[in-house]
């Protein structure tokens, strides 16, 4: 049976990735940064580079909000002079992709079974001595989460994750 | 042939069609002022703080149709500005700041009067600039001067460094430029402007509430003709005040924390809202969830998206040049045949002279004592209310917007969103250039005035003739009326002591001082004052220090909660 939600279901928070273009110049990034920290907007995760126009970089947000307050975000982000375009990604279909490296401990016993679980989430490892691994991970954040929670407490040494990259489906573009 | 960085900047000025620039030299900005002093296209003028140098381009951009520049130097220069930019800002007031840097290869070293200009400023202006290389600076001046007067108009700050003013290129100045990424939507969409029409039609409680977008979008006229033709009730907010003729039957005066308590009755009562140019900030509409227990419509005409939505949710939003929607309007309610609901808008009508007749703005006209609101009146009077009117901000700001009825646009100049004590002297500066042989007046009180006073002496210098009106209580008056009215009539840190003499301060500057103690002595008092038509005249009332800015909605209280008289 498909969930129905009340007319009145109160506005909750819920996460959205919200890709952007703006020009690659020095302040744009701060100027975006600014406007969540300014406007108390929250930001779980922020990756930019450079697009193949040089003149343009992709940004990619990610945030919890209620409906009125991505709406917000949305409207302020286009307000900045420097944002050519905003695009909440979450309102249709899309790719989401995030990179984590993580150092295990990968020593005696543990060592095989850590490798077990590297190919059961499709890692590879990268980096190998002889008491850790290094693994790279790709994937949803969600996916990310799951193979640290997968792994046994106390293998993990560090980890580092990129922040989710995201892209709308098939014929969906955002570009100038 | 090529130019220098500075020559340049001066150029390109002159080429906007600058006619004064309000600064203050310093440092990193020598060159900017050796070129300046080799020419005369570009008048300055020479305030005696950065932050009045920002007020006084404020106070011109205001009141004319152009925007405010202004030039300061590095580090304090741009600390000091900061104040004025983000007062102008609050308000969408146009103005292009100019700022020296300390030379590129010097940035970030920490150098002698240095500090991250764009970085400090971010959060408060529309748009900023750090110019690296001469060859970009002529376009970038451009850029500044379109993004800072279209769309929402906004400070736009150019920061040179030291360097760059020295460098040399071609000049060349284009005629406009374009942004990729900059693209104001002036037209509202039809088919939303023939809903809202609709929907005000249908209306059997109708309210208009417009705010600063129609004074800074020119559109008085057509909200005018849009208002007489449905016969509906009008009201302005603080920033929106003569945007609509306050002498005029429709007028309901001005609305929120201290508005009328018909303006903001109607505004809690009404079924169908036309908001313009305005956005429902908490002094306007008190506590949102309150303002939602009424049922009601809005349509909501705004060239800024992100103030559609943000603070109240409307049903109708439209996006557009508020003076190109409401000609639209009117056309559209022209053309068409649908007439208001006549009587149902009698019944309305009938409801508002019953709260009009409450008479919110009373106060008691005997007192020995001077009363401020009657200063005001009398100063309407004798202006024959078409004077240019400053204020600073607190309860004589209050009873400024109150008492004086501004029936044109742009001639109530005030700091109404981020409420800059300070603002009002040196706006008035900007106020007399922009129209020399009008009436200036700048409204204020002791505490305010006293926050850029040192600017007496720039109207000293330039010839200024501002008649000042200090409406002196001895209090910060708002914040007395508030520790009154909410923390038990303990007034800590309000009460001034040690006030300078005020006659003789003005006098020490050059300028005529009057003091005025009784209230038969107001009106032969401001008819000297206006007498006096080229010396500024320093009016230091003597008001009832217990006197209380009325009707009231307390902080986080709704709209129709207000204290009365």
């Amino acid at each position: 049976m498909p969930l129905l939600i009340p007319a009145n279901a109160p506005d909750l928070p819920m996460k959205h990735i919200i890709s952007l273009l703006l020009e690659n110049e020095a302040g744009a990034l701060s100027r975006v940064a600014g406007l969540f920290s300014a406007r108390g907007y929250n930001i779980e995760s922020l990756t930019v580079a450079a697009t193949e126009d040089a003149t343009l970089s992709r940004m990619t947000i990610v945030t919890t909000g209620s409906d009125d307050v991505i709406e917000q975000i949305t409207k302020q982000l286009n307000k900045l002079v420097d944002v050519v375009k905003v695009v909440d990604l979450s309102e249709g279909e899309h790719i989401e992709r995030e990179l984590m490296l993580v150092k295990v401990r990968a020593a005696g016993k543990d060592r095989e079974e850590m490798k077990r679980m590297a190919d059961i989430f499709r890692g590879r490892i990268i980096d190998v001595t002889d008491k850790t691994y290094t693994i790279e991970l790709t994937g949803t954040g969600q996916k990310l989460d799951a193979f640290i929670e997968a792994l046994e407490e106390g293998a993990v040494l560090e980890t580092v994750r990129t922040g989710a990259s995201g892209i709308g489906r098939g014929e969906r573009i955002l570009r100038v | 042939m090529e130019l220098t960085g500075a020559e340049i900047t001066v150029r390109c000025l002159a080429d906007e069609g600058v006619e004064y620039i309000f600064g203050y030299p310093g440092g990193a900005v020598l060159h900017l002022y050796d070129e300046l002093f080799k020419q005369d296209r570009v008048k300055h003028i020479l305030v005696r703080h950065e932050q009045a140098a920002v007020h006084a381009a404020d106070g011109y951009a205001r009141t004319c149709h152009k925007p405010g520049v202004c030039l300061v130097t590095s580090g304090p220069g741009v600390t000091n500005a900061v104040t004025g930019i983000a007062t102008a800002y609050m308000d969408s007031i146009p103005l292009v700041v100019v700022t020296g840097q300390v030379p590129t290869h010097a940035i970030g070293q920490d150098a002698f009067q240095e500090v991250d200009t764009v970085g400090i400023t971010r959060p408060c202006v529309k748009h900023n600039f750090l110019v690296k290389d001469v060859k970009d600076l002529a376009v970038t001046m451009k850029k500044a001067f379109y993004i800072a007067t279209s769309g929402r108009p906004g400070p736009v700050l150019v920061d040179i460094p030291k360097d760059v003013t020295t460098a040399r290129c071609e000049y060349f100045y284009p005629d406009k430029v374009e942004l990729r990424s900059y693209n104001p939507v002036v037209k509202g969409h039809s088919g939303q402007i023939k809903k809202a029409l609709g929907l005000l039609l249908e209306a059997k409680r109708p309210m208009i509430y417009t705010g600063g977008g129609i004074v800074l979008g020119d559109a008085s006229a057509d909200l005018a003709q849009l208002v007489r033709a449905l016969g509906y009730p009008c009201t302005n907010t603080l920033m929106g005040l003569g945007g609509f003729p306050a002498t005029d039957p429709l007028f309901m005066g001005m609305l929120g924390m201290h508005g009328t308590y018909e303006a903001n009755m109607a505004m809690q009562h009404c079924d169908v809202l036309l908001a313009v140019g305005a956005r429902f900030d908490d002094r306007v509409i008190g506590n949102p969830k309150h303002f939602f227990q009424e049922d009601r419509k809005i349509i909501h005409v705004d060239v800024d998206p992100s103030s559609i939505s943000k603070r109240v949710k409307v049903d109708v939003p439209i996006v557009g040049d508020v003076k190109e929607v409401l000609g639209e309007m009117n056309r559209q309610l022209a053309a068409g045949s649908q007439k208001p609901d006549a009587a149902a808008l009698k019944a309305w009508w009938t409801q508002i002279e019953l709260w009009k007749a409450r008479d919110c703005l009373k106060y008691d006209r005997t007192s020995a004592i001077i009363k401020p609101q009657m200063v005001v009146e009398k100063l309407y009077e004798i202006t024959k209310g078409d004077a240019f009117v400053t204020s600073d901000v607190g309860q004589h700001q209050m009873w400024a917007a109150q008492f004086y009825k501004f029936d044109k646009p742009r001639r109530w100049v005030n700091s109404g969103g981020l409420g800059t004590m300070g603002f009002g002297l040196p706006a008035a500066m900007g106020v007399y250039l922009a129209h020399p042989d009008s009436q200036v007046v700048c409204i204020t009180g002791e505490a305010s005035i006293q926050m850029c006073i040192q600017e007496l002496s720039t109207c000293k210098q330039y010839r200024m003739p501002i008649k000042i009106v200090n409406l002196n209580n001895r209090y910060m008056g708002m914040v007395r009326q508030w520790q009154e009215f909410f923390h038990g009539n303990r007034y800590a840190e309000s009460y001034m002591d040690a006030l300078p003499d005020f006659v003789k301060l003005a006098e020490s500057y050059g300028h005529v001082g009057m003091r005025i103690e009784k209230p038969e002595d107001i009106e032969p008092a401001l008819k000297e004052a206006f007498a006096r038509k080229d010396q500024l005249v320093f009016m230091d009332f003597v008001t009832d220090q217990t006197e209380n800015v009325f009707p009231m909605v307390p902080g986080g209280k709704g709209l129709s909660e207000m204290i009365l008289v």
